[in-house]
């Protein structure tokens, strides 16, 4: 059970990480479909610098660089050049796929060492407990301390209040006199940087090898994490693990030999998604939406 | 004078230079023009990345004397049947299509080009210039059955399936067979993965075995994610399609390569001297060249990580399968529920193979769908 | 410092020169990349943009593979006119196929070509029905589309692929996920062209595309309804005092785009392949929003965008076979061109201004 547990956790991260900072990016207005290839630029960032300087930590932040870097593309083309978010996003993913598959080509075939595990002293010891909270790797403590770090920034802080308002109406956001674009910038890169965090656990921790493509499909689930979350960081951790619940629970049902359809068991959280964000939307008034209104809408105006 | 050594001259050159052509063309020959269709990219490290090894060898064997063109990544549709076409306008004499989805996309442009020879590998219809190629996966399944059965201690034996098609399921079988043979005791569990290529499932679905309690754990899906968890977890496993090695030095007992080479070659090397054929192999089901370890398609790699005793056994049932001594199909066989299959001195012919929709004794639960 | 100042109407002039420039800034990236990673960047550029339109049946083949794609982008450009997001043409294709693709193997032995009427006819209610989701949740509840379309898209490909591998699988392929072949009525031909035979694999199909794009120009630009949804895209304000239903046109264009993307999806299936795999849509459902927004949503934009798209796909097979360039480069390079071609947009709508620094 422990074991099973820890799966759960382990292949949740990535998508919690992705999806954490795709809601920042949507919290002000930035819808980017590129999630998936911020990942991937994000794992190859990582095992090549981890191939390069032998040590996991550096692929922390070169799957961070890397994100950053993807992300700052898709700003520079949505944010200054005002192109459609939307099909921007599937051309960097499209960009990304082309770019990794280049730059992991001489990766191929290599493995590094994996993140290691950090015992919390004493409390590691807990029973049960203590190995599924206190024995994780540093990306792990690291995606938790994000959201927390976020759910207060966005409630609490000035900077958090601003970064809403461009988010629900950039026009008056910037007659008020706030930087819209900057805004935009910052939280895009932020975006990417947790999307390449967690395309770099990937390699890092899950299954240490490059291969094109390995993130396979992951960065769509963590777009529909944010809308399941709605907009709320913490549910993305509710979120995260249920998605990776189902995962595993469809995994465990087939080795035991549960007769239902594993097809019908992977469509779940697709339409438990659904199903939340109509519950959402149904309780909140038109004017009310947690929704960010101005998403996916482009900003002109000069700063 | 002058003018009657001129021509003289002239006559020579132009009777050396005819000859010359002649014989140039007659000895080195223009290349023979070999087209390749991938699925994926090489960099899958998995099935795309065996037929890129056996186009290398292709290159190597023949030199200059073929010329090779690759598609990768192309998608089992409409655009198969346009890329298939496009080799074939572009001169190429023999195209493989290296993916069972480019069954109909073959049979369709073969009919177009009566004199291109096509290759389909995995698949089960042909036509006058379409051949099947294939390789018996499931005898290297068999071996690694063996080793599994002597190297378990929870009896416990993990396998991730991609997809139920009777290709992987025979696999299954083959392996529960090894595994009887040596082990009554242990027993397999099976977990479709629904795909071909997915690390991080294949990752988390070995991560599930082994919390289950399975320490071997078996694959019939791509990349090396299985056996990197096993290396991480201290169980056993098989590498897949090629050596896998460099990512679980400690984890792999061995791996079943596909090795297409030798079979690439051999089709191109009939081509060349005017012998090319379908094959003689029955009409109606996969691989009409259905080739194994008896003829170097399926290779095994090294025993390693494992007791003298068991890498003797498996050399055995590597050598029985090889000499024909072991038939891995032999009856009696009876299905997981109880049903006879066939009777103790009968075998399961190739054709029934490709009809296999149960599990044999070994393997718990049922064939999904 | 760059900025941007809007101008009163998209410029005439620069509908012409913003596409040529989009191209001239992909063809020197392109010869960058290409030159740095030591192929000839001159016969590339030929391969990926002119080698398509070498031969007539290449043209012909760049017709086929632009079809689903234009298709769909019409149905998508009504929506994206009207301000309703949906992304989840892709599922949309799928359900569609898959619909008609019941009718057409219930009835195995149908060999009448009017059958056709009926399954394309399924495909379009198939889509639409998909379609139909994210509209009522969006009219009645006010739950974004762009995600329970998106969503649906994941749940269409699982299904499929749980019928074609469970109750339509075809007993006599091996366990193979395939479904039994189409009868001969739910076929579509290849055009055959006299004293020359097939081009390719030009089928009847593409007669569709030639009927759709005058219509839905004719659609968009002289008629009430197209009139409702450019006003309701570009002024809802004023849409809402026009006293134009909103919730009856956000309907009414989801219908329409997830039908013709199912009737996409059944013409795909119907000409192409001939029988239900897992796989029947290979990303055309979300290539076709890049389309849609590349052909500036309007319909004879859409058909050039889908024809750009359809060129560089080949040709990117095409220098893949000729000069052994692989897909991750011409990917790459596919991925520029969409980033240009999008900001040659914003060129259309917007004046420069050069400035001197920040304030």
């Amino acid at each position: 059970m422990e074991a099973l547990i820890l799966t759960i956790i382990a292949t949740s991260i990535p998508l919690l990480l992705a999806a954490t900072g795709e809601l920042i990016a949507e919290k002000s207005g930035v819808l980017n479909l590129g999630v998936e290839g911020m990942m991937l630029s994000g794992a190859v960032g990582a095992l090549g610098a981890v191939l390069w300087l032998e040590n996991p930590y550096y692929g922390i932040i070169a799957g961070a660089l890397s994100g950053i870097l993807m992300a700052s593309i898709f700003s520079l083309f949505t944010i200054n050049f005002m192109t459609n978010q939307v099909a921007t996003g599937l051309g960097l993913t499209i960009f990304a796929t082309g770019l990794t598959g280049l730059a992991g080509a001489p990766l191929v075939g290599k493995t590094i060492p994996s993140l290691p595990k950090i015992e919390i002293f004493l409390l590691s010891d807990i029973p049960l407990i203590g190995s599924i909270l206190f024995k994780q790797d540093f990306v792990a403590y690291l995606s938790i301390g994000i959201i927390i770090f976020i759910s207060f920034f966005l409630k609490y802080s000035k900077s958090g209040i601003i970064l809403r308002a461009v988010g629900d109406d950039h026009q008056s956001a910037h007659s008020v006199g706030y930087p819209v674009k900057k805004i935009r910038w910052y939280t895009t890169c932020f975006g990417g940087m947790c999307a390449g965090i967690g395309g770099a656990y990937i390699p890092l921790v899950l299954t240490p090898h490059w291969s094109e493509g390995m993130t396979a499909g992951r960065g769509w689930i963590a777009l529909a994490l944010v809308v399941f979350a709605s907009w709320i960081p913490w549910r993305i951790i509710v979120g995260a693990l249920i998605f990776g619940g189902i995962t595993i629970a469809q995994l465990v049902g087939q080795a035991r030999g549960w007769p239902i359809p594993s097809q019908l068991l992977s469509m779940m959280p697709y339409i438990a998604t659904i199903i939340a964000l109509t519950m959402i939307s149904g309780r909140l008034s038109k004017n009310n939406s947690v929704v960010p209104s101005s998403l996916g809408k482009p900003f002109f105006g000069s700063q | 004078m002058i003018k009657f050594c001129m021509r003289i001259f002239s006559l020579i050159a132009f009777s050396i230079s005819v000859l010359f052509f002649v014989i140039s063309n007659a000895f080195a020959g223009s290349p023979t023009k070999v087209g390749f269709v991938y699925l994926t990219t090489p960099g899958d490290h998995g099935w795309t990345y065996a037929h890129e090894l056996g186009k290398q060898m292709v290159e190597k064997r023949f030199g200059k004397d073929v010329k090779v063109s690759v598609v990768e990544n192309v998608p089992e549709g409409p655009d198969a049947t346009r890329v298939i076409r496009e080799l074939a306008k572009q001169g190429n004499e023999i195209i493989f299509t290296t993916s069972f989805g480019y069954m109909e996309p073959t049979l369709k442009v073969a009919k177009e080009f009566p004199n291109v020879k096509f290759e389909h590998i995995t698949g089960y219809k042909r036509s006058k210039n379409v051949a099947t190629g294939n390789i018996r996966f499931y005898e290297g399944r068999y071996i690694q059955g063996v080793v599994a059965g002597l190297m378990t201690k929870t009896n416990k034996i993990g396998y991730i399936g991609a997809y139920p098609i009777a290709e992987v399921i025979m696999g299954i079988n083959a392996f529960a067979q090894g595994l009887k043979s040596v082990n009554k005791d242990a027993s397999i569990s099976v977990i479709w993965a629904n795909t071909w290529y997915d690390p991080v499932k294949e990752a988390d679905a070995a991560k599930v075995h082994i919390a289950e309690g399975a320490d071997v754990l078996a694959q019939h899906t791509d990349s090396p994610a299985m056996l990197q968890i096993a290396e991480k977890n201290g169980a056993m496993g098989f590498g897949q399609s090629t050596d896998m090695s460099a990512f679980a030095p400690k984890a792999q007992l061995f791996a079943s390569i596909n090795n297409w080479g030798p079979y690439y070659i051999k089709k191109i090397e009939e081509l060349r001297n005017g012998k090319w054929n379908t094959g003689d192999g029955p009409n109606h089901w996969p691989g009409n060249v259905w080739g194994g370890i008896k003829s170097d398609m399926l290779v095994i790699s090294k025993f390693q990580n494992m007791p003298a005793n068991v890498a003797q056994k498996a050399q055995e049932a590597l050598d029985g399968i090889k000499t024909g001594k072991i038939n891995i199909f032999a009856g009696p066989l009876i299905d997981n529920t109880g049903k006879e299959i066939i009777p103790a001195g009968k075998a399961l012919d190739d054709g029934a193979l490709w009809g296999m929709n149960y599990y044999l004794q070994g393997v718990n639960g049922k064939v999904p769908g | 410092m760059i900025t941007f100042i809007p101008r009163d109407k998209v410029s005439k002039n620069w509908i012409i020169i913003a596409p040529i420039l989009s191209i001239v800034f992909t063809i020197f990236f392109g010869l960058l990349i290409f030159t740095f990673l030591g192929y000839n960047p001159l016969e590339t550029l030929y391969q990926i943009f002119v080698s398509p339109f070498s031969r007539i049946d290449r043209i012909s083949d760049i017709l086929v593979k632009a079809c689903p794609l234009i298709i769909i982008g019409t149905g998508l450009m009504l929506c994206f006119k009207s301000n309703v997001w949906n992304i989840g043409a892709e599922g949309q294709f799928i359900m569609g196929a898959l619909l008609a693709g019941f009718i057409a193997l219930s009835f195995p032995n149908i060999e009448t070509k009017f059958f056709l009427l009926i399954t394309i006819l399924a495909g379009f209610v198939g889509g639409a029905l998909w379609a139909f989701i994210p509209a009522i949740l969006k009219t009645k509840l006010n739950v974004n589309e762009i995600l329970v379309s998106l969503m649906l898209v994941y749940v269409a490909m699982l299904f499929i692929d749980f019928i074609v591998r469970g109750p339509l699988r075809d007993p006599m392929s091996f366990g193979f996920p395939l479904s039994k072949p189409y009868p001969e009525g739910a076929l579509i031909n290849k055009i055959p062209f006299p004293g020359i035979g097939f081009l390719g694999q030009l089928h009847y199909g593409i007669l569709f595309v030639f009927l759709l794009v005058p219509i839905s120009w004719i659609f968009v630009n002289k008629t009430l309804g197209g009139f409702k949804i450019n006003v309701l895209g570009s002024a809802p304000q004023a849409a809402k005092f026009a006293g134009f239903k909103q919730n009856s046109i956000t309907i009414t264009v989801l219908l329409l785009s997830g039908g013709l993307a199912g009737v996409a999806g059944v013409i795909e299936v119907s000409a192409n392949i001939g029988q239900l795999q897992p796989e029947v849509s290979f990303g055309y459902g979300f290539t076709a929003i890049i389309v849609a927004f590349l052909g500036r949503l309007s319909p004879v934009g859409i058909l050039f965008a889908g024809i750009i798209i359809a060129t560089v796909k080949l040709g990117a097979d095409n220098a893949q076979m000729t000069m052994g360039i692989p897909k991750v480069v011409t990917g790459l390079f596919e991925g520029i061109l969409l980033f240009f071609l999008l900001t040659g947009e914003t060129l259309q709508k917007y004046k420069i201004k050069w400035s001197e620094g920040k304030k």
